[in-house]
């Protein structure tokens, strides 16, 4: 069998089988693409994990592509991302055409609106356990707060948020790295 | 077809400033909710968001499909989709390139640290969003009239999944079962 179809195969697995979005996929693709394919190695892959964190998008997504891209240049990697989206994409149209024309039952509108509270919690949730791992100092904090505000009050772009954030980082490595020299 | 350019270009955008994984593209589904509220509103995100977390697959792909599917059928959630994961495509292939330069630069190192809490930032103004919308009643104008306008079955369910979450036995469980329980207290409360 074709490498390229092993990993669309492969990655198509795992985009089926995972609940719980990108962190819940990468144990599951360092056993596969580890362990039993031994298409890379261990330290290989927790770089890739890494790489994958600071590089824009989805992670499990860029996790795929750079192991397809490692395997089979430019094909692999297209292979591998095809293979990991295509569950979401057909399973999503599904749900999504069933939903839309369900919405407007009373039950579905009332389970909807009590989902809706659930929601707001889980992603309460998890943005308390990102400030505890990801907000250490009090600069860190000032622009965490910073940027809810600017987005939950002034209604600003996102896109300018993540830019004002790259020039901070940039502005504190040049600020640090002189201590550090000096 | 106009509609559907611009809609790969919102996500396109998406793709390419959203970073550190799925949650982080729903700051971006929100202001797309702002800017074309016939496409899609806050309260459709928020069932999106409740699919896409009780559904295999990486969430910020799941939400990027609904949404497409939403603004345009079969062909928007294809190229939404598309769209989103087009640039970081892209960027991974020109990093695979030059691996040991990537992982190892100081330059890339210090930028994501900056943009880290920001991230926390941007997904906490999009849970705000949903919190609005799905634990108050009416238009909120100021922070002052928070408030009165809780309604008090959504808030009971907000807290105890928020509670849940945190608390030992509960915390391993599966989102899904959250979003399970807190939809027959909807139906219970007749919210």
């Amino acid at each position: 069998m074709s490498e390229l179809f092993k990993l669309f195969t492969t990655f198509f697995k795992i985009g089926l089988f995972t609940f719980g979005g990108g962190y819940a996929m990468l144990p599951l693709i360092e056993r596969e693409a580890v362990d039993k394919k031994r298409w890379i190695t261990r330290d290989k892959m927790l770089e890739y994990f890494s790489i994958s964190q600071c590089t824009p998008g989805i992670i499990a997504v860029n996790s795929a592509t750079l192991i397809g891209y490692k395997r089979r240049g430019f094909w692999g990697a297209f292979f591998a991302a095809s293979g990991i989206v295509t569950p979401s994409l057909a399973i999503i149209i599904i749900l999504a055409s069933i939903l839309l024309r369900i919405d407007d039952y009373p039950y579905v509108l009332h389970a909807l609106a009590g989902i809706r509270a659930a929601v707001a919690a889980l992603i309460t949730g998890s943005c308390i356990k990102l400030f505890k791992s990801n907000v250490k100092t009090v600069f860190d904090f000032i622009f965490c707060i910073g940027s809810f505000i600017a987005i939950a009050v002034f209604g600003a772009s996102p896109v300018i948020v993540v830019i004002t954030a790259v020039l901070y980082g940039l502005f504190l490595k040049r600020k640090s790295g002189g201590d550090v020299d000096a | 077809m106009h509609e559907l350019i611009l809609m790969c270009f919102e996500f396109f955008k998406t793709g390419l400033f959203a970073i550190g994984g799925g949650l982080a593209t729903l700051p971006f589904l929100f202001d797309m909710s702002e800017k074309y509220p016939h496409w899609i509103n806050s309260a459709q995100l928020a069932d999106i968001i409740a699919v896409s977390e009780s559904t295999p697959g990486p969430i910020g792909i799941n939400m990027a499909t609904f949404t497409g599917f939403k603004v345009y059928g079969f062909w928007g959630a294809f190229l939404a989709t598309f769209s989103l994961v087009f640039p970081s495509f892209v960027i991974i292939i020109i990093v695979a390139k030059f691996l040991n330069k990537y992982s190892d630069s100081e330059v890339i190192k210090s930028a994501f640290a900056g943009i880290r809490p920001a991230v926390v930032g941007l997904i906490a103004a999009a849970g705000y969003s949903v919190f609005k919308m799905a634990v108050l009643s009416g238009p909120v104008s100021s922070v002052y009239n928070i408030l009165p306008n809780i309604e008090i079955a959504s808030a009971f369910i907000f807290l105890t999944v928020l509670i849940a979450v945190h608390i030992k036995p509960a915390k391993k469980l599966h989102p899904i079962f959250f979003i399970a329980l807190a939809a027959v207290g909807g139906i219970i409360f007749k919210l």
